[in-house]
């Protein structure tokens, strides 16, 4: 069962994430900000992470700056963003920062799974 | 005792005394000569009042004279004037043929003058002497004037000269000018008062005999028409005189030093003149009673007393008289020779030799020119005096003395109010003028006096008698002198004039013509205010400059220059301002003419057309103003742009903040949506999920929904408070009432987190406000605090007391405290701090700043407690109004 951490501050929003990943079989994990991801991704090397960029403490970015930094990590771990930062250069930077894709706040819930089942299913074809 | 003055003026020239601007208004005194001395006493009794006439027009015309004199003392010091003939020959374009011929007219006017001196001086001294030691002096080498004449003509010669610039100031010949002023003021008055007083009984006594005896209403009144015009006219002459004569020139415009001397001269130089006068008409009286008319009248100041045996007052009154003697002539030959030497006899035979010789030797030579022509002015006047007729009064005399010099008044007054004025104008109108003095008044003066033949006198040249010299063209309403001047003026004035206006001068003429008409103008541009193109290379005028000045005051001059303009030292080419530099320096040691002819001879000039000779004025004056508006307009502009500057700052802070709220904002409104989308979409397309979650994705729903309507309304609130439409609700309330129900709201949340919330008051605080807005503001103030306590042990106070005045409200809490950095920014819209561990449970981020915004309304003040270990605290301001 492939490995789907959640990151947001938002408890309704990963409360709504989090029953739709499940019935779609996969396994998730749940952290409240970018330092208990790092944590998280450190600890459980997860297939993907769906990630929030407005958080307290350690922000989204980071945590993608902490990814592109871990080679090892990267080779294994994608990252969707997930975020209501809307400009241009916002999104430019995430996909910069090796984001598979940047996906607007508030997005289809619909939309957003296919983008996750692709992935993880190209993954699956590539290895 | 003259060397001895003068050598203590000039050591101590810092000295108060000497630095005292009386100096200055008693040196023009020089103005009353022997023949005011002696003369206006003879001129009293043979012809009355009239006399007054020739202190009148420079008492009357003071303030005019002030004004004028001002003008020429400005454009005097910038070019370095050393002379009138200098000053004319500069407002003509330096020209060097007016210089010479304004310093023969001079000549012609002060060598009589000075003979008429030598005259007053031998006559007075042989009547003291002959009387008193019984001494008769015959030949030339007995006789005593020749002796007096040397010795003036050492004097003269040596302090005259002791500085090679003229321009610069004599100090202890100005001294002994002003000390002698005084004596010979003093010892006049004392005969004035001896002979009033002593020998008479008052001014009314002398009135009432003299009228017994003599026609005194000829002597005392003004004699209808013709004597009006005639008393006008002599004023006229007299105030023409005050500027022309070398002699007052020099005192009033070479030795001026200072602002200060001006003003005092106002009033001490009338005053003089008046205080000389006082007594005139009394001792002319007084002779007339006493010695009848057949003595010279003239000398009743030394006779009144001889007469009665007070030999010692009549010794007094010659040595009055030799001081008035002495002080004139030195003047007047000290400014002569300035005048020969440098507008004569350097630029017409001196010049080359001197280019060619060195620095030393120049000095030297011009040294010597001008103590020769000092010398030879002295004898000159000497013999003309020993030919002269005794019967000639020394009042007749002194008046061609003022005719002859009258003639510069054209040249001189219109050609400082009207720039048209031109050389040649100036030079045909003067000669023309002084023919005209010659017909009118020499040549019967001549025929009649020496000649004793009248016939010229009554039928007029050739038997016409239009050509009468004493009535020409039929006008014999005038006295003789009178007449002169009026002829030789109307055609000097006109010639200048009409030839000025028919023929243009060079264009250096039009260029000192708009500088001296502009005279204020000058002395702001200076080197500026100079037209000039060609070619010169500072060098070559370098060189002049050593050869005449010096190597050292070459050198610094140069410096003074380059600092001055900040020309840079390697440039080759002179420019048009180093070139008038140079010309100023030179002025003042050879007189402008023989400068101009000096810097030409190394300088390429080029004719300057009048339009570019206007342009270039005209820009100069555009550009000096224009330089002045440039400079307060930078001096605006530099603060407008440090305004600009901290105001774009403000803008780009605002800026920066509009954008960070309006990203916020969105980001604010987006979160719950995201939520409310994510959980319906969950609901609508999972039938089977259980009834629990699904109530539990409905409440989630229910909550974000009113978490945007909290928003909004938060946004709509400030909004309204920050643009001033939102108006509070004063009414007078109890302050711990609203402390006490924000408490309840958020009491229920407190007790969950186990917080501990403590009200502390000092008393009831009874004041106006709005008492929901105020209850806002706790309760955002309070929830913020229960967000960032422990729950369990977290803590907060509230404090409220009262002064007289204000009212202090404090929220305190012992939680994680506000970093330095956050201090101020907190109470922005917006702003989320970055240590923030997790946001807002509640509320919308607006929270501090819409306090602030109430707050401010009441006219307090918010802020947080910087000085705290741990904990926040956030106090609260309020003025306390009067109930």
């Amino acid at each position: 069962m492939k490995k789907i951490l959640l990151v947001d501050d938002e408890p309704n929003i990963i409360m709504a994430l989090e029953y739709s990943l499940r019935k779609n079989n996969y396994d998730i994990f749940i952290a409240r900000d970018g330092e208990e991801a790092i944590n998280l991704i450190e600890k459980l090397e997860p297939d993907l992470v769906v990630l929030d960029i407005m958080m307290p403490k350690v922000d989204g970015y980071e945590v993608l700056e902490f990814l592109q930094q871990h080679e090892e990590l990267k080779s294994k771990t994608q990252t969707i963003v997930i975020s209501a930062k809307h400009k241009e250069n916002d999104v430019q930077k995430g996909l910069e920062l090796g984001a598979k894709d940047y996906i607007k706040k508030p997005f289809s819930m619909k939309k957003l799974l296919n983008r996750i089942n692709e992935l993880l299913t190209d993954k699956q074809q590539n290895l | 005792m003259l060397f001895l003055i003068a050598f203590y003026a000039e050591k101590n020239k810092g000295s108060k005394l000497v630095s005292n601007p009386a100096v200055y208004a008693l040196s023009l005194a020089v103005y009353c000569s022997a023949w005011t001395y002696y003369g206006s006493v003879g001129m009293a009794a043979t012809s009355g009042v009239e006399f007054l006439t020739i202190y009148l027009g420079p008492v009357i015309a003071a303030p005019l004279w002030i004004v004028i004199l001002k003008k020429i003392i400005q454009i005097s010091k910038v070019y370095n004037v050393s002379s009138i003939a200098d000053f004319i020959s500069l407002r003509y374009g330096n020209s060097k043929s007016l210089g010479a011929l304004v310093t023969i007219v001079c000549a012609a006017s002060i060598i009589p003058y000075i003979s008429l001196q030598l005259k007053a001086v031998s006559e007075t001294f042989e009547m003291v002497s002959t009387s008193t030691m019984g001494i008769e002096g015959t030949s030339v080498l007995t006789d005593s004037t020749f002796y007096i004449a040397i010795l003036l003509a050492a004097f003269a010669s040596f302090f005259g000269t002791l500085s090679l610039d003229a321009s610069r100031n004599r100090t202890g010949v100005m001294f002994s000018v002003a000390a002698e002023s005084v004596l010979k003021l003093a010892f006049f008055l004392i005969v004035g008062v001896y002979v009033t007083y002593y020998i008479f009984d008052g001014t009314v006594d002398i009135y009432n005999q003299a009228e017994r005896q003599y026609n005194l209403e000829a002597l005392s009144t003004i004699n209808g028409l013709g004597g009006g015009v005639n008393w006008y006219f002599s004023i006229v002459l007299s105030f023409l005189a005050i500027f022309l004569l070398p002699r007052q020139f020099q005192t009033s415009v070479v030795e001026f030093s200072n602002r200060k001397q001006l003003k005092t001269s106002i009033w001490i130089f009338p005053l003089y003149l008046l205080l000389f006068n006082v007594f005139v008409i009394f001792i002319a009286w007084g002779g007339l009673l006493l010695l009848g008319e057949e003595v010279n009248a003239d000398y009743f100041t030394l006779l009144i007393p001889m007469k009665f045996g007070d030999y010692w007052l009549a010794i007094l009154v010659f040595l009055g008289g030799l001081s008035a003697v002495i002080s004139m002539v030195v003047v007047s030959t000290v400014a002569l020779s300035t005048m020969l030497s440098n507008n004569l006899i350097i630029p017409y035979g001196f010049l080359e030799k001197l280019t060619q010789s060195k620095s030393v030797n120049n000095t030297k030579t011009i040294k010597t020119i001008r103590r020769i022509s000092v010398f030879s002015s002295i004898i000159l006047a000497y013999l003309l005096y020993s030919i002269f007729d005794p019967k000639l009064s020394l009042f007749s005399i002194g008046l061609i003395s003022f005719l002859i010099i009258a003639q510069l008044a054209p040249s001189f007054f219109i050609g400082l109010f009207w720039n048209r004025g031109s050389a040649q104008g100036s030079k045909v109108g003067i000669i023309l003028g002084l023919l005209t003095i010659a017909y009118t008044y020499l040549l019967p003066f001549i025929t009649e006096n020496i000649l004793s033949n009248s016939q010229f006198v009554d039928e007029g040249l050739l038997g016409m008698a239009i050509l009468k010299p004493y009535a020409l063209f039929g006008v014999d309403l005038l006295t003789p002198v009178n007449h002169a001047l009026y002829w030789s003026l109307f055609l000097n004035t006109g010639a200048y004039l009409v030839i000025s206006v028919i023929k243009k001068g060079n264009y250096r003429e039009r260029n000192f013509g708009e500088i001296f008409v502009n005279s204020q103008k000058v002395v702001d541009l200076k080197e500026n205010a100079y037209v000039w193109k060609g070619e010169a290379y500072v060098e070559d005028i370098h060189n002049i400059l050593i050869r005449f000045l010096g190597e050292n005051k070459a050198d610094k001059a140069l410096r003074v220059f380059r600092q001055r303009y900040e020309v840079n030292p390697d440039e080759k080419l002179a420019d048009a301002r180093f070139i008038n530099f140079s010309e100023r320096l030179l002025t003042g040691a050879v007189g402008s003419a023989s400068a101009k002819i000096l810097i030409s001879s190394v300088a390429k000039e080029k004719p300057v057309s009048l339009v570019e000779v206007l342009k270039i004025l005209e820009e100069n004056k555009e550009t000096i103003s224009l330089n002045k508006s440039l400079e307060e307009q930078s001096d605006k502009l530099m603060k407008l742009t440090s305004e600009l500057k901290s105001a774009n700052e403000e803008l780009k802070i605002q800026d920066q903040l509009k954008d960070d709220f309006l990203d916020t904002v969105a980001h604010e409104l987006k979160t719950p949506i995201t939520s409310i989308k994510a959980s319906s979409e969950v609901l609508s397309e999972d039938e089977e999920m259980p009834q629990e979650l699904q109530n539990q994705f409905l409440s989630n729903i229910i909550q974000d929904t009113e978490r945007l309507n909290v928003l909004i309304n938060d946004i709509l609130d400030l909004e309204k408070m920050a643009s001033g439409r939102d108006e509070l609700e004063l009414k007078p309330h109890d302050l711990t009432d609203c402390v006490r129900d924000a408490m309840n709201g958020i009491h229920s949340i407190a007790q969950q987190k186990h917080i501990d919330v403590e009200f502390l008051p000092s008393s009831h605080v009874v004041t106006e406000f709005d008492y929901s807005k105020m209850l806002q503001v706790l309760t955002n103030l309070l929830f913020n605090s229960i967000k960032f306590v422990k729950e369990g042990s977290g803590k907060i106070e509230i404090y409220l007391d009262s002064t007289s005045e204000n009212i202090h409200l404090k929220v305190k809490d012992n939680g994680k405290g506000i970093p330095q950095e956050d201090l101020q920014l907190i109470f922005k819209k917006f702003y989320q701090s970055k240590h923030q561990t997790y946001k807002k449970p509640q509320g919308s981020g607006f929270g501090l700043a819409i306090c602030k915004q109430i707050v401010e309304m009441h006219g307090g003040q918010i802020y947080a407690n910087p000085k705290l270990d741990e904990g926040a605290e956030i106090i609260i301001q309020l003025p306390k109004s009067e109930l």
